[in-house]
């Protein structure tokens, strides 16, 4: 049995949920601003045993920031959401397994070459 | 005149089975499997970024302050992205393009310092060749900067598109949408890169 059809959405019914120019100023302001802030942590010699975690956050921050407001995500079907959020639990499930098998099966970062 | 609208809105209307537009559909799948390629590009580049054998170390080669402003020119052109689609959305061609040339002009920006930058590292003794390292770096952010420049090619046929007329409409606005997602997500992959690779200390 073919599943019943719905019509897609029109542009106009999307525009009255997207934020105005004005949010989408602010937001790359805020981008900016915590873009300046990692920067200066790098600089900072006393945040250097906390830097990886502050720069992570503060680059997921930036990276939700887009994906929502400037991506849309927030206002769009969730089902978009899911195809990113699979799309990036793959990536660093692939990162996962690439770390086991090179310090796990390996010993090392560098793969070990052998003449054949 | 009413009728004609109507008439034009209900040719425009496309049914689906999910009641979502199956071209957007297919670009967030897209992106997703962008995930995956840039993903592994990445995993591969921390894994080998002390790796450097005779050559530079991150440390001593990368120019945080010049690679600082590349990253802000290419944040501004997600703002300038987002409002070329506003801009379509009200209807609006000539703010359209304008921010579609302001968003190829800072994406050409970013080359422009992205080519500077390899020219820079392979003087100093930074090549494909030089190491591991040399290789992880040079295919991620190359293969980054070759997604920017598809993004340029593409904004600026989407500005002779919309010269030519061809973006009116009430649909006239998805090509501009579906573009838009590809560069913000080339800009969320730089947001990560410009963190893991440059920022963050190596050994």
């Amino acid at each position: 049995m073919d599943a019943p059809l719905h019509p897609a959405p029109r542009e106009h019914e999307e525009l009255e949920h997207h934020p105005s120019p004005r949010k989408y100023v602010a937001i790359a302001v805020i981008l900016a601003i915590v873009t300046a802030i990692e920067v200066a942590i790098y600089y900072i010699p006393a945040l250097f045993d906390f830097i990886v975690p502050l720069l992570l956050a503060f680059a997921v921050i930036k990276f939700i920031f887009v994906a929502l407001y400037f991506m849309h995500l927030k206002f769009d079907s969730k089902v978009f959401r899911r195809f990113f959020l699979i799309g990036i639990f793959l990536a660093l499930a692939i990162f996962g397994v690439v770390l086991a098998i090179f310090f796990l099966a390996q010993n090392g970062p560098a793969p070990v070459l052998t003449d054949r | 005149m009413a009728a004609h609208e109507a008439a034009v809105a209900a040719h425009d209307d496309h049914q689906t089975s999910t009641g979502l537009d199956n071209t957007k559909l297919a670009m967030w799948a897209f992106l997703g499997s962008e995930c995956l390629f840039f993903g592994s590009m990445i995993s591969t580049y921390l894994l080998y970024r002390n790796n450097v054998l005779d050559g530079p170390t991150p440390h001593e080669i990368y120019d945080i302050p010049y690679t600082s402003v590349s990253s802000f020119v290419l944040l501004m052109s997600s703002l300038t992205m987002v409002l070329a689609l506003n801009a379509i959305q009200r209807r609006d061609q000539r703010a359209l393009r304008s921010w579609l040339l302001a968003t190829a002009f800072l994406g050409l920006c970013f080359i422009g310092g992205q080519i500077y930058e390899f020219t820079t590292f392979v003087h100093e003794g930074l090549t494909m060749s030089t190491s591991t390292f040399g290789s992880s770096f040079f295919v991620l952010t190359g293969f980054h900067g070759a997604h920017v420049t598809v993004g340029i090619l593409m904004l600026l046929t989407l500005y002779g598109l919309s010269l030519a007329g061809k973006l009116e409409g009430p649909e006239g606005a998805r090509p501009v949408e579906f573009i838009g997602l590809y560069w913000h997500f080339v800009d969320i992959v730089w947001i990560v890169i410009f963190t893991v690779v440059y920022l963050v200390p190596t050994e």
